[in-house]
């Protein structure tokens, strides 16, 4: 059996699998629900001077008949006393002292970050995660991503909150910044124990057409939001990846962003988290789906061999190269299976319209189109639009060159293969 | 000659109607159900589906406008190729023709189901009262078109469009054809059809003659005299008889029921046994809508067997969910009864259609419809030259020209009795090439 087992930057869990702080974690009973159902841990919504909502706070963009494939909020840090906040920490806490509770903190001043932290540890936190992330509201009065973004503010308060933390203290980053690792890299000065990324992206979800005014609409006006759900996971997934093989960054990580299966949980952990954080699967499903990540994580395990999480963490991080690096003369074609083909030719037309040009109709008059694979580029549009499992295959080819990069044709080492698909 | 142009619409029908009865089959999809459906089109090129459709409207297309909600827009495209697309959405035997080609089928996944979104696109559009067509700048040409069926109704908007003046000349005194006298009501009832040849109309100009026959009330030298060209689409003649029952009470031709049962009322008070005679689709729509009407039992009888009958197989099923019969392999010689049927004279067949001897029986019935097909009108044109008919039927070409210049032909008096989208798509070509004619010939 997988042990599932979880220690990331010190905060100990029986499984990777945190919510998120968000709506899903505001409350004791909630979290409670929520630990029962089976997952390992929490960040608490984050708590600071409790705020004033506005209602209408939510967003979605819907494509193609599926609902919400990313959602964006413009509510704010916790609106509950916290007073309460903390006495249900400390409720939580003595129900399930072995499932862990990590306090999100966001204030302004250093006095007010140290008795923030007192207070949380009181109460029975686990860890905290400072919330240098939050891309509306709260950063136009200096807080949220306004520190995310400033590498030596972002320092400077993870060192208070280290100073004053006997417990593990996480930065969670934000990605609305070019380059990622400066950000990680001033937590990692600060003292931090780890990161957690990605927080929300700042974003516009929409626009009501008849109304003509922005959505979510809060009376006649709207703000941006924060972005976040399936669409942000390759933000996520690549930031995660540029901090897991920067050899300069040594922290833990909790992955957060767009994680709504099992499946995205083990993407995130080869790519280095050594937890996962999700929110919006939550807020559209609730938390009885941890029963399916934590069953598909482990059957992944047992399937390739690994006994804990540990051996998992990071794997796919050095599959990663700068395009320079990759091999020119590696070759594949599209391969259509004839016996799984339904004739749509939704294949043909993006190869004709939206790639290469090398998908034709069979002269012949069967309605299974032909590759040419003279032509063929390789670049798996036919496979992502094809709607029949497994009816294209990307072939590898062997063209008798040996490998060669940009790189190294740059400096005369290598021949180059002839270009396909460039008449 | 009788040159009024009645009301049309469905204050033309009478209010009481036995069809009223009928349930849809396919009920409409809500917005939602209709965007559902959409997204699973995979938008194909080059669709099966279309090619499927004898009047190709591009079905691809206008799925996708309903999955992105320019519903005016698809049903601009449904109407672009078929004007009658709204009664076509209801009526066609999608199951053979776009649906039975979907692709989906091809990897055992439920087929999209396109008649009900191009009811919900064209019903739109009808409700709303959208309008998409402009007649033409007038030409100064005319012509008339005999039978005021889908397939003149086709015709005569094209020529509309292309700025002919047309006149439809009907025996009957309700528009809409078959569509509006034959349609099963459980896919459309007639006040619906009448309603869409009042929307087709509001092109303008299209003159109505109600109640005129041709050779009574009109001569075709009096037609050609005042056409520039003809549109023949008179459809097809009464229901074969069987010998022997034309005198008794209680046997029907099946076309003849249907139609007392959709412009007035049919009394199946007592009917406790209906016998329906064939194996088409006319045999096909009367066993469901007796069986529909609470007939106790309803038998159909059939010279072949259910394999070989030219009914769909979809419509029997549907008839065999309502308790209905088949016996196969019976050939009808004659009626039982006095004043009143009781049965059917019947011998059994083999394998090969040949009567088994001493296989003669009756099948008890106390009401009998004969679907055994309908007469063809061929001999209605005499005294149009070079008309050529042949098997019964106006003999044309591929664009619906007959042997007689200036006259043109489509529906089922030239196909012999089709579907009502081949009917539609008959009639539009046959327009276009009308048009070209009175333009000067295909460069004009």
């Amino acid at each position: 059996m997988p042990d599932l087992t979880t220690n990331c930057a010190g905060i100990k869990s029986p499984n990777p699998f945190w919510l998120a702080s968000a709506p899903p974690a505001n409350s004791g009973a909630q979290v409670m629900r929520a630990f029962e159902a089976g997952w390992g841990g929490a960040v608490w919504k984050t708590l600071g001077t409790p705020i004033q909502n506005v209602s209408s706070r939510f967003g979605a963009l819907h494509y193609r008949g599926t609902r919400a494939v990313g959602l964006n909020n413009i509510e704010l840090i916790t609106d509950r006393p916290l007073e309460v906040n903390f006495r249900e920490i400390y409720e939580v806490k003595k129900r399930f002292p072995d499932h862990a509770v990590v306090v999100s903190l966001m204030v302004e001043t250093e006095a007010e970050w140290q008795d923030m932290i007192k207070r949380s540890i009181d109460a029975g936190a686990d860890g905290l995660e400072l919330n240098f992330g939050c891309p509306h509201g709260m950063c136009e009065r200096g807080m949220g991503s306004a520190v995310g973004q400033e590498p030596a503010v972002n320092e400077r308060i993870t060192s208070w909150a280290v100073q004053y933390s006997t417990v593990p203290v996480l930065v969670k980053l934000t990605p609305n910044v070019s380059d990622i690792l400066p950000h990680g890299h001033a937590a990692q000065r600060g003292g931090a124990h780890g990161v957690s990324l990605i927080n929300t992206i700042k974003s516009i979800i929409g626009v009501d057409i008849d109304r003509m005014t922005i959505e979510p609409r809060v009376g006649d006006l709207s703000s941006n939001g924060g972005y976040c759900g399936p669409a942000v996971k390759p933000i996520a997934l690549h930031m995660l990846s540029a901090l897991s093989r920067d050899p300069g960054f040594n922290l833990p990580i909790s992955g957060i962003g767009g994680v709504s299966t099992w499946r995205d949980a083990v993407e995130f952990i080869l790519l280095g988290a050594s937890s996962v954080q999700v929110c919006t699967e939550v807020m559209l499903r609730g938390y009885r789906i941890v029963e399916d990540m934590i069953e598909g994580l482990e059957d992944y395990m047992r399937t390739h061999g690994f006994e804990t999480l540990d051996q998992m963490v990071g794997r796919a991080v050095s599959t990663y190269s700068e395009w320079g690096n990759l091999d020119l003369n590696y070759e594949t074609v599209a391969k259509i299976d004839p016996e799984k083909c339904i004739g749509c030719y939704d294949c043909m037309v993006a190869c004709h319209d939206g790639a290469h040009q090398c998908i034709h109709k069979d002269p012949t008059g069967i309605r299974v189109p032909v590759v040419d694979e003279s032509e063929c580029v390789g670049c798996n549009l036919c496979q992502i639009v094809c709607p029949v499992p497994d009816c294209i295959s990307m072939v590898e080819v062997d063209n008798g060159y040996t490998p060669a990069t940009w790189n190294q044709h740059m400096n005369g080492e290598a021949a180059l293969r002839p270009k396909k698909g460039a008449h | 000659m009788n040159d009024r142009t009645p009301a049309t619409g469905a204050a033309a029908l009478a209010a009481e109607r036995t069809e009223v009865a009928f349930k849809d089959y396919k009920p409409p999809y809500t917005a939602h159900q209709a965007s559902v459906e959409a997204f699973r089109c995979l938008y194909c090129e080059d669709a099966p589906c279309i090619k499927a459709c004898p009047t190709g409207i591009d079905i691809p297309q206008f799925i996708r406008k309903i999955a992105t909600g320019n519903v005016k827009g698809s049903a601009r495209t449904i109407f672009e190729s078929n004007i009658l697309g709204m009664s076509c959405a209801r009526v066609c035997p999608v199951e053979v023709l776009c649906v039975g080609d979907c692709v989906y089928n091809e990897m055992d996944q439920p087929p999209i189901q396109i008649g009900k979104l191009q009811r919900f696109a064209t019903d739109a559009a009808f409700e709303a009262g959208w309008s998409y067509f402009e007649a033409g700048p007038d030409t100064g040409k005319s012509v008339g078109l005999i039978g005021a069926g889908p397939a003149s109704l086709a015709a005569a908007h094209m020529l509309r469009r292309k700025g002919h003046a047309c006149t439809l000349y009907d025996k009957r005194e309700v528009v809409g054809g078959l569509n509006t006298t034959g349609v099963a009501p459980y896919k459309m009832k007639a006040d619906r059809s009448v309603d869409e040849v009042n929307w087709l109309l509001s092109i303008g100009e299209i003159e109505l003659k109600l109640g005129v026959e041709i050779g009574k009330d009109v001569t075709w030298d009096d037609l050609r005299a005042r056409h520039d060209a003809l549109f023949l689409g008179f459809g097809l003649g009464p229901d074969r008889y069987l010998p022997g029952g034309e005198d008794l009470a209680g046997v029907y031709g099946a076309v003849d029921f249907i139609e007392q049962m959709k412009l007035g009322t049919v009394a199946l008070d007592g009917v406790k046994r209906a016998v329906v005679l064939g194996g088409g689709n006319t045999a096909m729509d009367a066993i469901r809508e007796l069986a529909g009407l609470g007939v106790e039992e309803v038998v159909l009888a059939y010279r072949g067997d259910e394999a070989r009958m030219s009914g769909y197989a979809h419509e029997f099923a549907a008839a065999k969910l309502l308790g209905v019969r088949g016996l196969w392999g019976r050939q009808p010689i004659g009626f039982e009864g006095e004043g009143q049927v009781t049965g059917v004279r019947c011998l059994r067949l083999d394998a090969q259609k040949q009567p088994i001897e001493g296989s003669e029986h009756v099948i008890e019935a106390d009401l009998v419809l004969l679907a055994i097909g309908q007469s063809k009108l061929g001999e209605l044109v005499q005294g149009l030259g070079g008309v050529e008919v042949e098997w019964g039927k106006v003999v044309t070409d591929a664009r619906g020209a007959t042997g007689c210049p200036g006259v043109f032909a489509g529906g089922d008096c030239a196909n012999g009795g089709k579907e009502v989208v081949n009917a539609v798509a008959e009639g539009r070509d046959a327009a276009l090439a009308i048009d070209e004619m009175l333009r000067g010939g295909a460069d004009a």
